[in-house]
């Protein structure tokens, strides 16, 4: 019986039996960690002593009945942009490089609660900033599935994670897209859930209006289990929203009889790859075969959605990263002569290009005499999104579309053209801009044997429209894991 | 013939909130304290921490600002301004810019020149800095944390303010108000009210304003008056040279009496202030205002209409009762125990002010219960002890709060009204004195108050005077 290959609620089922332990879950784990992390690198921080220690103390709660949750006993990763307490929290940033937090994020929290053990922090573009996670000071993330290619970004250190085994579940956020488009260039399952289901506190933001943390793992059930545990209503979050109606499993169905999905022209024009748009135009005409009504609609609006979104992300991050300045903690420059040079200088030295870029961007659109020109109306874009979306769900459940218009890139390839690389996000961004849910789920490959994103989009606090869709979907279809092949993985990184 | 000058002035006062938690976590607001020990991840802008606003922020926002006539908004929101400070742990310091809680109120001020409405432009609620220790002996500064994020208000008025007297009037307008709401304690002292001043000068007669200079630190009405005056001159005198008024925050040093230039306009930073999207905006619905409208105290002009009715107290007493929050408290409670008004505001107004004054404190430093007071004035007035003794007693009382029965009695002060010890006494003194005696029935009246007094010394002042000087007169005009 191989451990890894089974789901997360597999193998809680099967601890629950007696049939595996914690702590034999927990070291295959890190044995894979230890096989293929050198090709892959998806991990900043590895706490093998604390997870096995976890491991103990999680088994004995299940065995003593305390723990019952449909995920207890099941070994996870957390992206390392969510605060755990006494262990590192980086940012994958040289400014928190050094930096262990008081206390733990409310997300996390959740997920130790239900009995889920922490195996360790994963990679991502700095403070989130970017699409490929080749921003972080830490190294890249290399794609599972062929390890020249970027695995996507922000959270491209959980979805690789997950892709190749070194977890069952992983926790990632979406501000843009930071968990639909790596979901999709890893061939794994990955959901943002409405603004304001998962608590923000201790999530280090970026946009904070944007952020929102969702779960990543191999199946949509496990998806939705995890966002179950996920989703709270939290008072140190004011933007936290009380939900009565978190069931979210109760969606688990294979039925789409009757389903209205909306295919947005829009997003099938100029810059699609033509294998992406075959492989999700196939998933639809199986969803219609299962019965759903599904049509071509026109969105609009697309095309301002990417100005508007880095218009309010870049300026919400120049604010929101102005804390790290060397004084309380995180990085300091050396010998610095006065406040003054300690505060240029840390920050000069502490941030990586990407960051900069948006802080300079972000400050340059709050500036006064610009801030009407350019804060003011992304925001008018922001609320006319909304708009459109609205006018969208009143007449379908769900939008389904591609996660991003290609499949994962070459290494390298994305940041020599920062500009082409916003452009990737244009499918994943109008979500977080309207506050709306959207999930990725794999829906073929490409001729390269590289994953294509299949992305679904539903109205504000209508995830369980998408969950049925999602899962109705994947019943057609068997998991693929990619092979990594240790050895030959570990030359290209050498 | 001399130009003529007019001066014109606007405040902006920072009050310090009197909530028990800070406005955006639940850390104590309590002074004191070693450093950053009133701390938790929010007020010292830990990475992921979020802010939540404390609800009573609002409701003393509300209530000041209602009490100063000013118009609400209820959709508010707070922004963020960006500046890089260490004192300011998240760098950026949550205020309100766009629209701020209270706009377009205005009170009624009393100087010598008459009475005048100075309007306020808008109140603000927004959270305080951290306090940054240069350490002397180390080459380093340290921060305490302990006041980051402590809930503050800032109101800005319009420059509607043309001399000291008026800026004053309107401090203590203010500061009444802000202590009968209980909102705040506003002691300029101790920094729970800041008042920074917004000061121009302009011939009589020019419709526009002269360029206006800002003056922070000054901490007492008289440091105030102070630099107001110096201000004045300092702008007449330039203009007067011909050389133009330059917009800059000045800094009042009060000891020198003198103040310098912290920043122009030009070195003006440029706050980035945006919406922020940690908090949710503060919607104030029509029943609320109401509550906080129902739920307002009784401020002074009612509180001296009332006094004067109800009590039957002068103006004059009424007037300096009212003047303080803490005062009017105690009056009100000691002459519910004892009933008697004026005696209980003779001791506040008389020996209350003296020690205060002597102690350099102020009303709102009072410490004793009006549950002493009111017994005092029961021993005194009842003849169980004197009036000299009373002061004695009363000392104590004011510096420790003592109860004046127990006291009395354990230091034996009770006047002796023994009438059998008092002539015995008497009849001493009278043997010892033949010249005082003989020069009272000379005819000479004064001369029986030497006696009195010889017997008062005799008797260790736990005499009634008043007996002392009938039994003597009875001894020597037998």
């Amino acid at each position: 019986m191989d451990v890894l290959n089974m789901t997360a609620l597999e193998l809680s089922e099967k601890i629950k039996k007696r049939e595996v332990t914690v702590e034999e879950a927990v070291k295959a784990s890190l044995e894979q960690i230890k096989s293929v992390e050198k090709t892959v690198h998806a991990y900043v921080t590895i706490d093998e002593k604390g997870a096995l220690k976890k491991a103990r103390e999680i088994q004995k709660k299940i065995d003593e009945g305390e723990l019952t949750g449909p995920l207890a006993g099941v070994p996870v990763a957390i992206k390392d942009n969510m605060c755990t307490k006494d262990m590192l929290t980086t940012c994958s940033s040289k400014i928190l490089g050094n930096f262990v937090p008081t206390y733990t994020a409310q997300a996390v929290e959740n997920m130790e609660a239900a009995g889920m053990i922490i195996l360790g922090k994963t990679n991502m573009d700095e403070f989130a900033m970017g699409s490929t996670t080749e921003t972080s000071a830490f190294g890249v993330t290399r794609n599972p599935w062929n390890p020249e290619h970027v695995p996507g970004g922000s959270s491209g250190g959980s979805c690789a994670a997950v892709a190749a085994g070194e977890c069952f579940l992983a926790l990632g956020s979406d501000t843009g897209g930071s968990i639909r488009q790596p979901s999709g260039f890893c061939g794994v399952t990955g959901i943002k859930p409405t603004y304001g289901t998962v608590s923000r506190y201790g999530l280090i933001a970026y946009g904070s209006s944007l952020d929102q943390i969702g779960p990543v793992a191999r199946s949509v059930s496990d998806c939705v289990a995890a966002l179950e545990v996920l989703a709270s209503y939290d008072k140190k979050d004011s933007t936290s929203i009380k939900r009565e109606d978190c069931d979210f499993t109760s969606a688990l169905v294979d039925d789409v009889q009757g389903l209205r999905i909306g295919i947005p022209g829009d997003y099938f024009g100029e810059g699609l790859d033509t294998e992406v748009k075959a492989a999700v135009l196939k998933a639809a005409e199986i969803l219609k075969e299962k019965g759903a009504i599904v049509e071509e609609f026109d969105l609009s609006l697309v095309d301002y959605a990417i100005p508007a979104y880095y218009t309010i992300a870049s300026a919400e991050a120049s604010s929101n990263l102005e804390r790290f300045d060397g004084v309380k903690y995180g990085y300091r420059a050396k010998d610095c002569e006065g406040l003054h040079q300690m505060y240029k200088r840390s920050r000069s030295e502490g941030f990586g290009e990407e960051v900069k870029r948006r802080i300079m961007l972000g400050s340059f659109v709050l500036s006064s005499g610009y801030y009407d020109a350019y804060y003011l109306k992304a925001l008018r874009v922001k609320a006319m999104i909304k708009q459109a979306f609205d006018r969208a769900f009143s007449s379908y459940d769900v939008i389904l579309g591609p996660s991003a218009p290609t499949t994962a890139p070459k290494l390298g390839q994305s940041l020599s053209d920062p500009l082409k690389m916003y452009l990737g996000d244009i499918y994943t961004i109008s979500a977080n801009l309207a506050g709306i849910p959207g999930m990725t789920l794999p829906c073929g490959k490409d001729s390269n044997g590289l994953p294509i994103g299949l992305q679904l989009l539903g109205n504000c606090f209508e995830e369980k429209k998408i969950i049925r869709a999602a899962y109705s979907y994947e019943c057609s279809r068997n998991y693929e894991a990619p092979e990594i092949a240790a050895s030959e993985a570990g030359k290209v990184v050498e | 013939m001399a130009k003529q000058y007019e001066t014109v002035i606007g405040l902006e006062v920072h009050v310090e909130l009197a909530t028990k938690t800070k406005i955006f976590c639940g850390c104590s607001t309590a002074f004191g304290g070693a450093p950053n020990t009133h701390t938790c991840p929010v007020c010292t802008g830990m990475p992921g921490s979020l802010p939540v606003l404390n609800k009573q922020v609002v409701e003393y926002a509300l209530a000041v600002g209602l009490a100063a006539n000013c118009r609400i908004n209820q959709y508010c929101k707070f922004d963020r301004k960006n500046y890089f400070y260490p004192d300011n742990p998240q760098n950026y310091q949550i205020s309100q810019l766009y629209l701020p809680i209270c706009h377009d109120g205005g009170i009624e001020i009393e100087t010598a020149a008459g009475t005048k409405i100075i309007r306020i432009h808008e109140i603000h609620m927004e959270e305080d800095a951290g306090k940054l220790i240069h350490d002397e002996w180390e080459d380093c500064s340290l921060v305490d944390y302990n006041r980051s994020g402590v809930p503050l208000i800032e109101i800005v008025s319009e420059p509607d303010m043309r001399s000291a007297d008026e800026v004053i009037a309107y401090l203590e307008k203010l500061r009444l108000i802000i202590q009968y709401l209980g909102a705040s304690d506003c002691k300029l002292q101790e920094g729970s009210m800041r008042a920074d001043v917004n000061l121009s000068v302009r011939e009589v007669g020019t419709p526009e304003f002269g360029t206006r200079t800002e003056m922070k630190n000054l901490n007492s009405f008289k440091a105030i008056g102070r630099a107001i005056e110096a201000e004045r001159e300092r702008q007449i005198e330039l203009l007067e040279a011909g050389k133009p008024v330059i917009q800059e925050t000045r800094r009042w040093d009060d000891n020198k009496e003198y103040s310098y230039a912290m920043r122009s306009k030009e070195d003006a930073q440029d706050y980035r202030y945006f919406p922020d999207p940690d908090l949710v905006p503060v919607i104030i619905s029509d029943e609320w205002i109401e509550r906080i409208k129902a739920a307002q105290p009784e401020l002074r002009t009612e509180k001296l209409k009332r006094y004067k009715e109800e009590f039957e107290i002068p103006d004059y007493d009424a007037g300096i009762l009212t003047s303080s929050k803490k005062m009017a408290d105690i009056f009100e409670a000691a002459t519910e125990i004892c009933k008697k008004p004026k005696k209980v505001s003779n001791w506040l107004m008389v020996e209350t002010l003296r020690l205060l004054k002597e102690s350099g404190q102020e009303p709102e430093d009072i410490a004793f219960s009006p549950e002493n007071l009111a017994k005092l004035v029961e021993l005194a007035d009842s003849g169980v002890i004197n009036s000299s003794v009373a002061k004695e007693v009363f000392v104590k009382i004011f510096s420790d709060d003592i109860d004046p029965e127990q006291y009395v009695e354990e230091n034996g002060l009770k006047t002796v009204n023994d009438t059998g010890t008092l002539k015995k006494v008497i009849e001493e003194i009278v043997a010892a004195n033949p010249q005082s005696v003989a020069d009272y029935k000379g005819g000479k009246q004064k001369a029986i108050g030497f006696l009195v007094g010889q017997t008062m010394k005799a008797m260790k002042g736990k005499a009634d005077p008043a007996s002392v000087n009938a039994l003597l007169r009875e001894a020597l005009d037998q």
